[in-house]
Order: structure tokens, then C-alpha cells, then sequence
């Protein structure tokens, strides 16, 4: 890893902090230090979307083109985000042009003019890998390619996927598809990389609306837990039994 | 784009309505010839268990060529998955690391077990053979005979007792085989339904019924195959035979025979009835309890689909054959034609539950048309594509004229074995 | 030779044999169970450090400020302090040892992804100021007038 982190927070630790940050409390800890912590700590890490915050600027979903290597002109993608416009006939129009990577900035749906007037109500659903407690992805990979870790994320093994494209059936959420250049299944990891050394996945920390949090479930402390924990929150698609660790406030009966 | 950026499924894949970024017909062409062909495996092998193992003699001719029939397409039903991986080079690794609570990692241990069991069968059927080619070439002079000689001394396995205590056993040993071989044959193919079955994430494939069904019209469309090559090769040895002059006996010159193929018909009726009554049920089932995605497979099955699945796949492919092979005065080239449309029916039944269940968005709000790509300017768009599927529809006969280089399955009037 | 009929057999346990003895050499040392179940941690061990090593590319603000200071503050006391800096700048991973410069995002169309003003009241898009995109300016970036750093302030 050539990247310079470990050499600013050691620099950090020694020259000025600016107290004001809100991250500073991760600033005292060097890599190792964090990944040490993490390790021994019990972790299950889960996720909170308010889409009652969520503005659909696809920032998240650039970011996370960007962070984990995905193609960005590629249509796949390992988060996005939706759009749902109910009308007052009724009907739910969703889009999710490039999975929201370029943002909302046209009121048109698939070329469809959508009068203001008519709408009952609008707004924006971002979507990822759910983590979910059992993984129906992971039940049916033949080689075990793909796996839970003992913090309750979905990881998958390119060295050892053979691309036979089950788990993407398999999956009710539609998070998964192939790496258009490593060619193997890939599936958001909630930054896998950025959150075991205690930094936040690349899509919360790009979000500037609070839309998207990461928790630790097994911490009482954590504040998005006690988030998760104390308001109402709903999942998607329980129905078919996966358990899925992304929670959402406001989740709407027309989100798919 | 970048030129080795390949986003599997956009090539094929025409997107209606909202479908998520992620979706594309991921399961093509391959994937529906994968059960069709292990189909076809399980029911030629089946259609040949009928005389050795229930000793049903009038389908002994056919027997014969369908057990070697099904070891030339045995290596084709494995050659649609090598084709739809995206890293073939590892498509060991179902037998290395394999994790058994995927349906598909059972296909490997499946697939050779059973493989294992057709080839010593066939070896138990044919060793006497063998052992007589060994003998007779012997004195034959020339590169080929001595090359032809060496291979039927490595098929012996060195195994060369043909007294009639030894025959005996070997065909006990097959008739065996043939027994262990039908779970086996059926394994393999409904464990293919199970693969679609238990996809709980899929409204269409989800159903316990999947691998039944899957079973019967694998059998249905096993037999059409053997039926329609027996009696094409036959026809045609008979044509080439008459033409020569006559200079056979007889009873080599008859072609296909009728009774053989009739009895042979009445297994595929009842395995056709039986297929379509469980896809019926099933069918009726959906529509009945009417879940949440009802809505959208009831617009697919009857509006987008209702060509593929109630015309093509119902309609030609099992009512119009049905009449034509229970319909009085049945001819040969009616069989033909029924068995033709069967072998199709099965086809689009194939096609409908892999390319159907793929039609509508995991978001029942969308829906995913596949274009089959038709002239290839990639190795994805000829292996995903209708020259692929051709190669993987060719195969089974080529080997099948290699294998019959040797075994000789179209033979008439075997001695007793 | 009456256990010639066993012969198939020897040939088959070979091939088995030999899959098995591949197997020694091809699977992983650290192949095994190591989560919860078969089910669910069926892997290779060292996968794990693998996704763990993956390179960080976004490194948040807390990096930017070591040089960037007067730019952070103003940004920070300004209504766009939730907007990250790598959202505009692009992501800092090689900054500033290898990628002197980084390429920022000035265009229209990347202001618009918050300020395209879509008329929906129940959602907090509503909330940011918007403009009407085929009326307010067009052809012109935002940023000729208006200030990233501190949208309150206009150029010129």
C-alpha cells in the first residue's frame, strides 16, 4: 500500500490537530493499532440509510466507482442509487440512470415528462450489499469462493471465483454482478479495506447529508446502533428469510 | 470504454422500465442448453436402462445405440458450463474445494460417478468385442489395423476371458450397472432442476416441482434424440445399403424397425404426459395462490412470453406431436416430424424457464428481453451466443461417430451377450 | 481372470485416487471452515488480509487539512462544511507525492447533482437551494460567479 495515511497520522499525532474535526478521535491510532482494536473487539457491522436525507446526488455511488476500482463507465455497480416519483394516478415511476452515478438533475424519468402537479411524493432510495446474517450469495457458491467473515461482511475470493454467475442469481437484491475486467462476481464489501482500519466506508464518508451511516451492532455505544436499536427502522425484501444488515428510516411500501 | 472492459449480459441484454444496474440476463443460451443437453444424457441412458435392466427385449436394438449415444453426449452436457464461466481455467475447482451446500458443486462428483458407471457398462456390453477385435486384427497388416489393435487392447483393460462363464458375468455386471445407472441419470438431471428450484430469489425458478419436472421432460426429450437418430442412421444405412446392390443379407437392408420404434413411443407418450401435467400444475398453482409476483410473471407468461411459452413450447412442441404419434396410421416420417417437435418443445421449456426466469426484474417493476447474439465479433458474443449453442448442438455427434469407430452400437444382430 | 468384471472398478478408483492426490496440490493450505459454519465460512483463510490490503483511495478531510488549512476552515465555516473535499477534488490517494495536481470536478453538471431544483417536497432535495436548470445561466459553470468554498460569496 503506497498510500501516505499512516505517514500523516504519524505526523498528525506529533504536529498540530485541528480539534474541530469530527473524525479526530481516529487520528490517535495508527493502522495497526486500529486493525488490532477492531480484531479483538466483537464486531457485526450493519448499516443505516435515512432516505429521508437523501437528496440523490450519487456522490456515493462516484465515490465508490472510484474507491474500489469498478469501471466507471461501466452500468454495474456495487451501490446506487434510486429514484421513486409517486404519482397521484397511483403509479411508481423508479429510475436509476448509470445506478445514480451522475446524480438526478433532470424531473424526466426515461424520457417522460412528469408534471409537478401530479406528484404525491418523491424521493431517493440508495441501495448496496445488505450483509445479510445468512447469505443466500454464499449458501450457493459450488467452490467457496464467497464467505462471511466473523464481522458479518460478504466477501468474495478472486483468486478462487469461477464465475459461474450463482450467487448473482441467487441474490433477491440484485447487488452483485461480474468485475468487467476481473472478470469474477463483485458485490459492495461496506469498504472492507477502509472499515478494518477503523475509516468509513468510501460512500459515507463522501455523503454530505447523513444518508448513509455504518454501525457496529455488537457496540451499545455506537451511535448509529442506537439509532438502529431505538427508531423504527424496516429492511428490504425480509421475506426471504436472508436477514439483511442494511436498515432504512423512511423506507416507503413502493420501494422494490 | 475500454477495450477489455466487458460488462457480461449488456451485449444481449435490452433493459424495459426499471430493472436495477446491476441486472442482466446473466444465464444465456449455455445455461439453456446445459439442461437440455444433460437431458438428453439422462433419457438416452434411460431408454437403454428400459431393455437391460426391465428386459423390455423389442427395445433392444435401440438400447444398444442409446447407451453409447449417451456417453457421446455425456461430455457435451459438461461443455455448455466450460463455455459460460467466466474463468474456465478453473473449472476444477467444483471437485477441489467443493462446497456442498451449492447445487451446483454436486455436478462434478455427479458427473463423473455417472460417467464412470455409462463407460463400464459399455465396457461390460462390449468387451467381448473388444477382446474379438484384438484377435482379428491381429494378422491384419498396416499402420492403422496396429494402431486400431493397440487401442482395443488398452479398452480390454487386459481383460481378455471371453468363455461363456465370463460373458455371463459381464452381462450381469451390466445389467447391474444399468440399475445403480437410472438413480444416477435421474440424479443428475433433477439435481439440474434443483439448481433452478432453489433459487428462492427467482419467482418463476422457485418450486419444488422444478426438479421433477425437469426429470420427465429430460426423459421425454432422451428418447425423441435416440428415436429420431436410430431411425435416421438406419433409414440412411438402409438407403446407402440398397443403393450398393443388395449385397448384404436381407435382413440388413430393413432400416428401422416399426415395432421398435412403437414401443419406444409409448414410453415417450407417458413421460410426456407426465411432464406436461406437472408443468400444468405448476402453472395453475402461481396463478392460484397469486404472491406478490404473480403480477409480474402473469405479464410475462401471458403477455410478453405467451409466443415462447403457450404457442411454441405447449402448443407445437407437446399437443401437436402428441396428436401425431397417437393419431391411427402412424408413418415414419409422421414420427419424425412428432419427434421433431418434441426434441423442440423441450427445447423452448428449457428456454422459458432460463431465459423467462430472467425476463422481469428481481424489482418486479422491469423487464430484461434477451437478443441472442447471432453473428459473433467476440469470444463472449460467439460462446454466449447461436454459434456457440450450434457447436454445443454438434458435438454429441461427432463424438458419437469417433466412439461408434470402435464400438460398434449400430450393429444388427449381435450375438446373444 | 473370473475378476476381470472388477477391472472397471480399479480404473475408476484410480481417476478418484488421482483427483484426490490433485487435490493435495491444488487446494489452498488455508482452505477450510473459518466462519460460522460450512454454510457460510467455507474459504480461503488469507482472502480475508487480502480485501484488507485493498488500496484507500478517498482519505477524508482530516488529510487535506495538513496543508490546506485556510482552505478547510473557510469550507468548514461555510453552509457547504458537509461536502467533502475529495467530492469536488477527486480523491487524494497519490496527493501530493505522485499527483502533484488533482483534477477537480468545476462543471455544471456536478453542481447540478444537488442544486438542479426538482420540485420534491417530500424529499430533502427540496431543501438545497435549486435552480431551474434550463433557465438559471445555462451554458455557464457555476462556479464563474458563485464560490465553492463559500457559496454565500459571488466572484467579481
Amino acid at each position: 500500500m503506497t498510500c501516505s495515511r499512516r505517514d500523516f497520522l504519524k505526523e498528525a499525532v506529533g504536529g498540530t490537530l485541528v480539534s474541530s474535526l469530527p473524525l479526530s478521535a481516529f487520528v490517535f491510532l495508527t493502522t495497526e493499532e486500529a486493525e488490532a482494536a477492531i480484531a479483538e473487539a466483537k464486531v457485526r457491522w450493519a448499516f443505516l440509510v435515512d432516505t429521508t436525507t437523501c437528496t440523490g446526488c450519487g456522490l456515493c455511488v462516484k465515490a465508490c466507482k472510484t474507491e474500489n476500482e469498478i469501471p466507471y463507465e461501466a452500468p454495474v455497480t456495487r451501490t446506487w442509487v434510486e429514484r421513486y416519483v409517486v404519482t397521484k394516478d397511483g403509479q411508481t415511476h423508479i429510475d436509476s440512470p448509470l445506478g445514480g452515478r451522475d446524480g438526478f438533475i433532470d424531473d424526466k424519468i426515461r424520457d417522460e415528462e412528469i408534471d409537478p402537479d401530479n406528484i404525491d411524493k418523491a424521493f431517493f432510495v440508495p441501495k448496496l450489499c445488505n450483509q445479510c446474517d445468512n447469505p443466500a450469495c454464499v449458501q450457493v457458491c459450488p467452490v467457496g469462493a464467497t464467505y462471511q467473515t466473523h464481522d458479518g461482511v460478504v466477501l468474495i475470493d478472486r483468486e478462487w471465483c469461477i464465475g459461474c454467475g450463482y450467487c448473482i442469481m441467487a441474490c433477491p437484491y440484485g447487488v452483485r454482478f461480474f468485475h468487467p475486467t476481473a472478470k469474477v462476481a463483485d458485490k459492495c464489501n461496506f469498504c472492507y479495506h477502509r472499515i478494518s482500519k477503523g475509516m468509513q466506508p468510501a460512500c459515507v464518508e463522501c455523503c454530505s447529508f447523513g444518508a448513509r451511516r455504518l454501525a457496529n451492532l455488537e457496540d451499545p455505544d455506537d451511535p448509529v446502533t442506537k439509532i438502529i436499536r431505538t427508531e423504527r427502522v424496516a429492511v428490504l425484501k425480509d421475506e426471504y428469510g436472508t436477514k439483511p444488515h442494511v436498515f432504512y428510516i423512511g423506507l416507503d411500501e413502493a420501494v422494490r | 470504454m475500454n477495450e477489455d472492459v466487458i460488462v457480461h449480459g449488456v451485449e444481449w441484454t435490452v433493459k424495459e422500465l426499471f430493472v436495477y444496474p446491476n441486472e442482466f440476463i446473466y444465464w444465456s443460451i449455455q445455461i439453456v442448453m446445459y439442461p437440455y443437453m444433460t437431458g438428453l444424457v439422462a433419457g438416452a441412458f434411460v431408454l437403454s436402462s428400459l431393455y437391460h435392466v426391465f428386459g423390455k427385449k423389442e427395445l433392444k436394438e435401440i438400447a444398444q445405440f442409446s447407451l453409447v449415444f449417451s456417453l457421446a453426449l455425456l461430455p457435451v452436457a459438461a461443455l455448455p458450463l466450460l463455455l459460460h464461466l467466466q474463468q474456465p481455467l478453473r473449472a476444477m475447482e467444483p471437485l477441489l474445494t467443493p462446497h456442498f451446500t451449492s447445487a451446483i458443486a454436486a455436478f462434478g462428483i455427479v458427473f463423473t460417478a455417472y460417467g464412470l458407471i455409462v463407460l463400464s457398462e459399455i465396457w461390460f456390453v462390449y468387451r467381448q468385442y473388444f477382446v474379438e477385435q484384438v484377435y482379428a486384427l491381429k494378422s491384419e497388416p498396416g499402420f492403422a489395423n496396429t494402431l486400431k489393435r493397440s487401442v482395443y487392447r488398452v479398452l480390454t483393460i487386459g481383460a481378455y476371458d471371453v468363455s461363456a462363464g465370463a460373458v455371463k458375468v459381464d452381462k450381469k455386471a451390466a445389467k447391474i450397472l444399468a440399475a445403480i445407472g437410472i438413480p444416477v441419470a435421474c440424479f443428475l438431471h433433477g439435481y439440474a432442476g434443483f439448481i433452478f428450484g432453489s433459487v428462492k430469489a427467482n419467482a418463476l425458478w422457485m418450486s419444488p416441482l422444478m426438479p421433477v419436472i425437469f426429470i420427465m421432460s429430460a426423459v421425454v426429450s432422451g428418447i425423441a434424440l435416440c428415436m429420431l437418430t436410430y431411425i435416421i442412421i438406419m433409414e440412411w444405412q438402409a438407403f446407402w445399403q440398397r443403393r450398393r446392390g443388395g449385397a448384404l443379407a436381407a435382413s440388413e437392408i430393413k432400416g428401422a424397425e416399426v415395432d421398435v420404434i412403437s414401443s419406444a413411443t409409448r414410453y415417450l407418450l407417458g413421460f410426456l404426459v407426465a411432464a406436461i401435467s406437472l408443468e400444468l400444475l405448476d402453472l395453475i398453482f402461481r396463478g392460484y395462490t397469486a404472491m406478490k409476483s404473480w403480477d409480474i410473471l402473469r405479464s410475462v407468461m401471458y403477455g410478453k412470453d405467451f409466443m415462447n411459452i403457450f404457442v411454441l413450447q405447449y402448443t407445437l412442441g407437446n399437443l401437436v406431436p402428441f396428436v401425431l404419434l397417437i393419431l391411427p396410421g402412424r408413418t415414419m416420417k409422421r414420427t419424425v416430424l412428432a419427434l421433431l417437435l418434441v426434441l423442440f418443445g423441450v427445447f423452448m421449456m428449457r428456454w422459458n424457464v432460463v431465459i423467462g426466469g430472467q425476463a422481469f426484474s428481481l424489482s418486479f417493476s422491469g423487464y430484461m428481453h434477451y437478443e441472442i447474439p447471432i453473428i459473433p465479433h467476440s469470444m463472449e458474443t460467439f460462446k454466449e451466443g447461436l454459434f456457440g449453442a450450434l457447436t454445443v448442438i454438434a458435438t454429441p455427434f461427432v463424438l458419437f461417430w469417433v466412439i461408434n469407430q470402435f464400438v460398434p452400437s449400430l450393429r444388427r444382430n449381435v450375438e446373444e451377450n | 481372470m473370473k475378476w476381470h468384471v472388477l477391472r472397471p472398478l480399479w480404473v475408476a478408483i484410480g481417476i478418484v485416487g488421482s483427483i484426490l492426490i490433485a487435490r493435495v496440490f491444488l487446494v489452498p493450505d488455508d482452505f477450510g471452515i473459518h466462519g460460522r459454519n460450512f454454510t457460510y465460512g467455507f474459504h480461503r483463510l488469507s482472502n480475508i488480509q487480502e480485501w484488507k490490503d485493498f488500496q484507500v483511495k478517498y482519505q477524508g478531510r482530516e488529510y487535506c487539512v495538513e496543508c490546506h488549512d485556510e482552505k478547510v476552515q473557510m469550507l468548514n465555516q461555510s453552509p457547504h462544511e458537509p461536502v467533502e473535499c475529495e467530492n469536488c477534488h477527486g480523491p487524494a490517494v497519490n496527493h501530493p507525492d505522485e499527483i502533484e495536481m488533482l483534477p477537480i470536478d468545476r462543471t455544471r453538471e456536478h453542481c447540478l447533482r444537488c442544486h438542479a431544483q426538482l420540485n420534491y417536497p417530500h424529499s430533502a432535495r427540496d431543501q438545497a437551494p435549486g435552480i431551474n436548470n434550463r433557465m438559471h445561466s445555462r451554458r455557464r459553470d457555476c462556479v464563474e460567479c458563485h464560490v465553492p468554498h463559500d457559496p454565500r460569496e459571488y466572484k467579481e
